[in-house]
């Protein structure tokens, strides 16, 4: 049995959850405090507004705790706002610059909103290295403009009005996906974070 | 149209699917990209709501405010002309917004921005749409336009929020095509009390049809949709679930941290704060303490820091329901 922490301090946790529970083996459990971290195999930052998690992470002393754990190898999977929470730089696509706080644990620049406001948010398949086909629902997305190693990135998409931009990237131990497979329930990508836990 | 005609259309629309199927299929072992880019689908609409779930939704009235809004951590504003108070205490009609203050909201701010339509007024939602707006209230709060028949939101592409104060308006709405459900209360009160009456009557009968799930009494179901005007289908979901099938945020007189932390604990999903905030001599720091006794409503020492983060003194006045005559009511508009 492994033991997943969903960070649950804003966003859609109970979707990750839920689909966690699903899979034979993982024990899901909410993150809010501290304690609540204690003896998981691994960690998902959901979707949510990413400006008010990462309020939240650092208000309570969380973030401490979730980049000492990072560091020392824990798997941390962020989807959407979770993956701009990972990334060292962020801007917005209309704001520019934000000064939002980031647990900055991915080498990674992301661009909030880039595909626009949620007019313009979509569904669609893309392809995912080591993961496969994969449809995700890109909600208010934030798009992966550039990486830098150790991370790179592992997927893309090409958008009819902004082009080929990144929605996935890997470094070591995490996965920032910019799009939610717990909103079209894709159990793939859970499977392989999963195989990112050292037995 | 014969009887056979209808066969005949049904069996070429199983067949349609099939056929799609073994398209799709095809494609995927070609390795190909399946889904084209697909914009405002149910899914999109109903996935973005989710995303709000455990935050706080700001009234605000322009720029500054939504800026102190996203610095506190709300994860969303809602642009508003007047807040619910000034409206009460204003009179007249209240309309949707000045466009050209949403828009500017929109470009300071990173967060989604949402903004209320009167009950009815399919072309001030549609003005909405057009200039990028995330959300709609289609909110009782402005002067109804038509009470008798709301928008039919599934034409949007844009999601939509409606307000109820029972499972049967509720439930109402969102066969309307609402993406998101709130408690009416009585707005621009500072006063949570309809808030929590309209929460508990929404959670009774919830609990109700659930139990005539549980013991198998479909029939009961099938009355209850009949006599309460509401899509049977839509009732036997509640009851599969034992909630709302949509997000339901707790609105109308959310003053203080407390206030917000009790309609957690009643099962809200979230908060809307109206004047609560901007009607408040402590804005900045209410703003914040409410969003920190939402995510931790179920604990108290947090609620009481976040309490202790506003003086009751700042507090907005309030207005006590009871005196109130019944054409100031609000949530009375539009069943």
């Amino acid at each position: 049995m492994v033991k997943v922490g969903v960070l649950a301090l804003q966003g859609d946790f109970l979707e990750h959850i839920q689909i966690l529970r699903e899979i034979e083996g993982v024990e899901p459990v909410a993150v809010k405090r501290i304690d609540d971290l204690k003896g998981v195999d691994a960690l998902v930052i959901p979707g949510g507004e990413s400006t008010t998690i990462g309020l939240l992470l650092s208000s309570r002393g969380l973030d401490t705790k979730v980049v000492e754990l990072a560091e020392k190898g824990l798997p941390i999977m962020g989807t959407c706002a979770g993956a701009i929470l990972l990334a060292a730089k962020v801007a917005d696509r209309v704001v520019g610059e934000t000064n939002q706080f980031t647990l900055k644990l991915m080498n990674i620049e992301v661009v909030r909103n880039i595909f626009g406001r949620q007019r313009d948010s979509f569904i669609s398949t893309v392809r995912v290295e080591n993961i496969g086909l994969v449809k995700g629902a890109f909600i208010r997305a934030p798009g992966i403009k550039s990486a830098w190693p150790p991370a790179r990135v592992t997927g893309y998409i090409n958008h009819p009005s902004i082009g080929e931009i990144g929605v996935a990237a890997e470094q070591n131990n995490m996965l920032a996906l910019t799009f939610h497979p717990e909103i079209t329930g894709e159990k793939g990508v859970y499977k392989y974070f999963l195989s990112f836990i050292k037995r | 149209m014969k009887l056979v005609d209808s066969y005949v259309f049904l069996e070429r629309l199983r067949e349609l699917i099939y056929e799609l199927l073994e398209f799709r299929d095809r494609i995927r072992e070609a390795g190909g990209e399946v889904l084209p880019i697909r914009t405002g689908t149910p899914l999109v609409k109903y996935g973005f709501i989710s995303m709000f779930k455990g935050g706080v939704i700001m009234d605000v009235t322009n720029e500054k405010q939504a800026e102190i809004a996203e610095e506190a951590g709300a994860v969303g504003v809602m642009v508003l002309d007047k807040l619910p108070y000034d409206v009460r205490m204003a009179g007249g009609v209240a309309r949707t917004a000045d466009l050209n203050v949403i828009t500017g909201v929109m470009n300071v701010i990173t967060i989604p921005v949402s903004a209320k339509c009167r009950i009815g007024h399919v072309e001030e939602a549609r003005l909405l749409e057009e200039i990028g707006v995330d959300l709609i209230d289609e909110s009782e709060v402005l002067t109804p336009v038509d009470e008798k028949s709301h928008i039919n939101k599934w034409v949007f592409k844009v999601p939509f929020v409606n307000g109820a104060r029972s499972l049967q308006e509720a439930l109402r709405r969102i066969y309307e095509g609402a993406s998101m459900i709130r408690t009416k209360g009585e707005p621009g009160t500072g006063n949570v009390a309809e808030a929590v009456r309209h929460m508990k009557i929404v959670n009774r009968d919830i609990a109700m049809l659930r139990g005539y799930y549980l013991s198998g009494d479909l029939e009961a179901i099938w009355l209850y949709a009949k006599e309460n005007k509401v899509a049977y289908e839509l009732a036997l979901l509640t009851a599969r679930l034992g909630r709302l099938p949509v997000v339901n945020f707790a609105a109308g007189g959310i003053a203080t941290p407390a206030d917000a932390a009790l309609m957690m604990w009643l099962g809200s999903d979230g908060v809307f704060v109206g004047s609560g905030i901007f009607k408040s001599s402590d804005p900045e720091s209410r703003a914040r303490a409410i969003v920190l006794a939402t995510t931790y409503y179920d604990d108290p020492e947090v609620v009481v820091e976040a309490q202790r983060m506003v003086s009751e003194k700042a507090s907005m006045m309030g207005i006590d329901v009871r005196t109130l005559k019944p054409e100031q009511l609000m949530q009375v508009r539009g069943e």
